[in-house]
């Protein structure tokens, strides 16, 4: 539970926003919202999609400047009118999308414009490889520096970002979700760091939809809702059905209200799927009405596997068979056209186009469905994307808004939308809640268990380990690129699977 | 339960390697590639030297490098300059007109000033260049404009203001028995055997090249490039670098009208016209990609160098000259379907490269 406060006096208020007002056109994003952030703190920030955490962020980190109210920094006012100046000041930012340079090494992502130089000015690339391995083996990360950042995992983007932030000794630290892709023992690592940053005087902000990681972590909560402040208290006053309903504004039911099922005919076999260096000799059936979990660690290969069996990847040995019916390897066209659905993890890379509206995107997928002899009726489409977006209560201005206005949270319900429209009979999940709030991952939860109902198969990718344990019908689990483990539900516990992912069972 | 996770021996794969190792050879892939990038046009060059020198054994004599060289020199420094400003995602449609109206200014200045020594030919000459890239860079940076629209707006302008010019100064073209001996020789210039020009031209590609590959303004216009919003959230001043790049562009481009005026000695207003499609083509060849963000200035000058070399080496080979344009379409398409297959594969392999053990 809560580490409580620091003994002794809180440290001193070393960065505050007064009063703080921000809209974007016709949405307001943040209504007179309160923050205070003391010296020696962990302090969480909380509250539904699009409750205006990111934009606070945006603030601090002088993306956007507020319309009112005030910055405090010691208690002096400033402006922070570039990214620049915020990091002047000593403000480092993890940011809730990875933005990283594709087409740059990672040492470079990191020390960007920071580069250690020789005498001459130049790059010191030995001293930038040294200092970016020595981040990385702080956070317990295996990674090649001079690698580009094109194609790193969404978790691995993530840790990139985290140890950016950490390579600046910043006297404040703000983390906008940065555990979302990130299983245990990855959160824990970066816990380990970010305790330590606050014992010696840093302050954190750290804003995360999973409740478990803010107790853990955090000695004081500020909740928001509606883009204006609602509480702030010690983390030792609150329990999480306190914080939920003061989020949410009401209770919020089950959070894991699977039903019992029973399970129909193979729809999914995989055997002995192999990519060399990736995963290996991979094996498991799924069927209908199942939802079958796939856990492990980071960089365990799962998100791989699921990328090989839908088409995205290619593989080196193995079959995957549909229906009874093999599937072409290598072909997402024909994965979709056999009734498979692959919600990627990666929605600003695979899964939106970010300048479409919110309908496009949302039907994106199934346009040759929707359209009538080659034409596409406006109004079918909206209709469908109205349907689906408020089935998942997806809170943008207007449906023709682009998605990349929305929340990140928000976002993702766009790409859950774009793929639940297609009514495939084999859906594959990566990370399906990831930066989703209480209410709406609730609303998730309910909606792939109503699915499995229905007979829908369904393969569950999630570094959240209780949203494994309650959704799942059997848990497989992957240990660097092998199955090591399938754990039916009734054995299924948190010992368990977390042996099985670190490679100490059997 | 399904008989779900049989566990099998392992068939025909290797044991996974160490993290590590794996990752290693990520790194390595990738800096293979952008060697076999820049060793691709070398080949390519040196393929065609080759089959011309079966053609025509003389191909390489003295007189022959020296003006393959005299006629690449000014299309590598605009390449070289080009290369700064397609990195971070914008291009320079105006680099022939600013070049046009340099070579104009500076041979106006000798024919008006003979005693004006070289140095500052050269300089006035980059200077003309700058102040046509702040304006570009300038409209781009500032109004946000697209650079394609603004440098195509200024590829008219420029070109209309040294017609102007001449007519208004009754002076439509400026012949070598105008200009200075002192400006003359320095065309005809050699060092070694080599024609000044050409090296003032290799001296420009390894500056750039060098600047962009080991300085931080260097490497940030990499990374305006790669992602303009990633740029700005890490605290790039992206407008006055897109601005340097623009006016950095435009005093090569200067120099390069400098270049052309000691080199054909005779200018009229034209000079220049529709270069600028020739330097873009020698920056794709080389491996500088439209969307910024990859390529170098080494790369971008090889492209222009073999672009030069098949304009000379195609007469030599006996085909009609007529079909230059051809072979350099072809290649503008070889050299985009090789990045695209190279970025690809690159993208494939590493994917899923970054496994992190426990
Ligand atoms: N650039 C923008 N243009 C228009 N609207 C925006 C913009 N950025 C944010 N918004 C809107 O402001 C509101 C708050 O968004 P914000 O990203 O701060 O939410 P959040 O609390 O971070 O949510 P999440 O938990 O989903 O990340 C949302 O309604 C969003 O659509
Ligand atoms: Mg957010």
């Amino acid at each position: 539970m809560a580490d409580g406060m620091p003994d002794g006096d809180p440290g001193p208020v070393v960065l505050a926003l007064r009063d703080v007002s921000k809209s974007f056109g016709a949405i307001a994003a943040l209504r007179g919202a309160q923050l205070e952030l003391r010296g020696g703190e962990a302090h969480a920030l909380v509250g539904e999609n699009g409750a205006g955490k990111s934009t606070l962020v945006k603030i601090l980190a002088g993306v956007h400047g507020p319309d009112e109210g005030t910055v405090l920094l010691d208690g002096q006012p400033v402006t922070l009118d570039s990214p620049a100046a915020a990091r002047a000041q000593g403000i480092a930012v993890i940011y809730q999308e990875p933005t990283l340079f594709p087409d740059l090494s990672v040492a470079e992502n990191i020390f960007m414009g920071r580069q250690p130089l020789t005498s001459g000015r130049r790059i010191d690339r030995p001293e930038l490889a040294a200092r970016c391995t020595a981040l990385f083996e702080r956070l317990g990360v295996h990674m090649d520096p001079d690698r580009p950042a094109r194609g790193l995992s969404i978790a691995d983007q993530q840790m990139v970002e985290i140890a950016k932030a950490l390579s600046f000794d910043a006297r404040v630290l703000v983390m906008d979700e940065p555990t979302a892709a990130l299983s245990g023992v990855e959160v824990e690592r970066l816990f380990t760091v970010a305790r330590a940053l606050r014992s010696h005087g840093a302050a954190v902000l750290f804003i995360s939809h999973r409740f478990d990681e803010v107790f853990d972590l955090c000695d004081r909560i500020t909740v928001m809702r509606d883009g204006q402040w609602v509480s702030t208290d010690a983390t030792g006053d609150l329990t999480v059905e306190q914080v939920v309903r003061r989020m949410v504004g009401r209770d919020v039911a089950d959070l894991f209200p699977k039903q019992d099922v029973v399970a129909g005919d193979v729809v999914l076999e995989v055997r002995g799927l192999t990519r060399r260096g990736v995963f290996t000799d991979v094996s498991f059936d799924v069927r209908a009405g199942e939802i079958v979990a796939l856990a492990g660690l980071v960089g365990a290969g799962r998100s791989e596997v699921v990328r090989a069996v839908f088409g995205v990847d290619i593989y080196d040995a193995g079959s995957v068979t549909l229906h009874g019916r093999p599937l072409k390897p290598g072909n997402p066209a024909a994965a979709m056209a056999a009734g498979l659905a692959l919600v990627p993890e990666d929605r600003r890379q695979q899964g939106l186009v970010m300048e479409l509206s919110v309908e496009r995107n949302a039907t994106l997928t199934r346009r040759w469905k929707l359209a009538r002899m080659g034409w596409l009726s406006a109004r079918t489409e909206r209709a469908t994307a109205a349907e689906w977006s408020k089935k998942l209560q997806v809170k943008a201005g207007r449906l023709s808004d682009p998605v990349s206005t929305l929340s990140g949270g928000n976002q993702q319900k766009v790409v859950l939308a774009k793929w639940l429209s297609t009514d495939p009979t084999l859906l594959i999940v990566d990370e399906p809640t990831r930066g989703i709030d209480v209410g709406t991952k609730a609303e998730v939860h309910r909606l792939l268990s109503q699915l499995a109902a229905d007979g829908m198969a369904v393969v569950m990718v999630s570094s959240e380990l209780p949203e494994v344990l309650g959704m799942a019908d059997r848990v497989l689990v992957m240990h660097e690129g092998r199955l090591v483990d399938d754990i039916p539900r009734a054995r299924a516990d948190e010992d368990t699977v977390m042996l099985a992912a670190t490679g100490q069972a059997r | 339960m399904s008989a779900s996770t049989a566990h099998r021996p392992p068939t025909g794969a290797t044991e996974a390697d160490a993290p590590e190792a794996r990752s290693r050879r990520g790194a390595a892939l990738a800096q293979r590639l952008v060697v076999v990038r820049e060793l691709g046009i070398l080949a390519a060059l040196v393929l065609l030297i080759g089959i011309t020198l079966i053609a025509n054994p003389r191909f390489l004599s003295g007189q022959n490098v020296r003006d393959l060289m005299l006629s690449a020199a000014v299309l590598v420094v605009l390449a070289a300059g080009q290369t700064m400003v397609i990195i971070t995602r914008n291009v320079d449609l105006s680099v022939g007109s600013v070049l046009g109206l340099s070579a104009y200014a500076v041979g106006t200045l000798l024919v008006d000033h003979p005693g004006t020594p070289v140095v500052v030919a050269v300089l006035a000459g980059m200077v003309v260049g700058a102040v046509c890239g702040l304006v570009n860079g300038a409209i781009v940076a500032v109004a946000k404009v697209p650079s394609l629209v603004v440098t195509l707006g200024t590829l008219y302008a420029i070109r209309g203001l040294t017609s102007l010019w001449a007519s208004s100064s009754d002076r439509l073209q400026i012949n070598a028995s105008d200009l200075p001996s002192s400006f003359k020789s320095f065309g005809g210039a050699r060092v070694l055997g080599i024609p000044v020009l050409f090296l003032i031209a290799v001296a420009v590609v390894l500056v750039v090249g060098y600047h962009l590959r080991s300085y931080r303004s260097g490497r940030e216009l990499y990374g305006i490039g790669s992602a303009p919003e990633a740029a700005r959230l890490s605290g790039i001043p992206v407008g006055r670098r897109v601005l340097t790049a623009f006016v950095l562009n435009g005093a090569l481009a200067g120099l390069a009208g400098v270049l052309y005026a000691a080199r054909f000695q005779t200018l009229d207003t034209t000079a220049g016209t529709g270069l600028e499609l020739n330097v873009v083509a020698a920056a794709v060849v080389g491996g500088v990609a439209i969307a910024g963000g990859t390529g170098s200035a080494w790369g971008a000058a090889l492209g222009a160098l073999l672009l030069t070399t098949i304009g000379t080496a195609l007469p030599q080979l006996g085909i009609n000259p007529f079909w230059r344009d051809a072979a350099v379409g072809a290649l503008i398409l070889a050299a985009i379907a090789l990045d695209r297959t190279l970025t690809l594969r690159l993208a494939a392999r590493l994917r899923g490269r970054n496994l992190r053990g426990s």
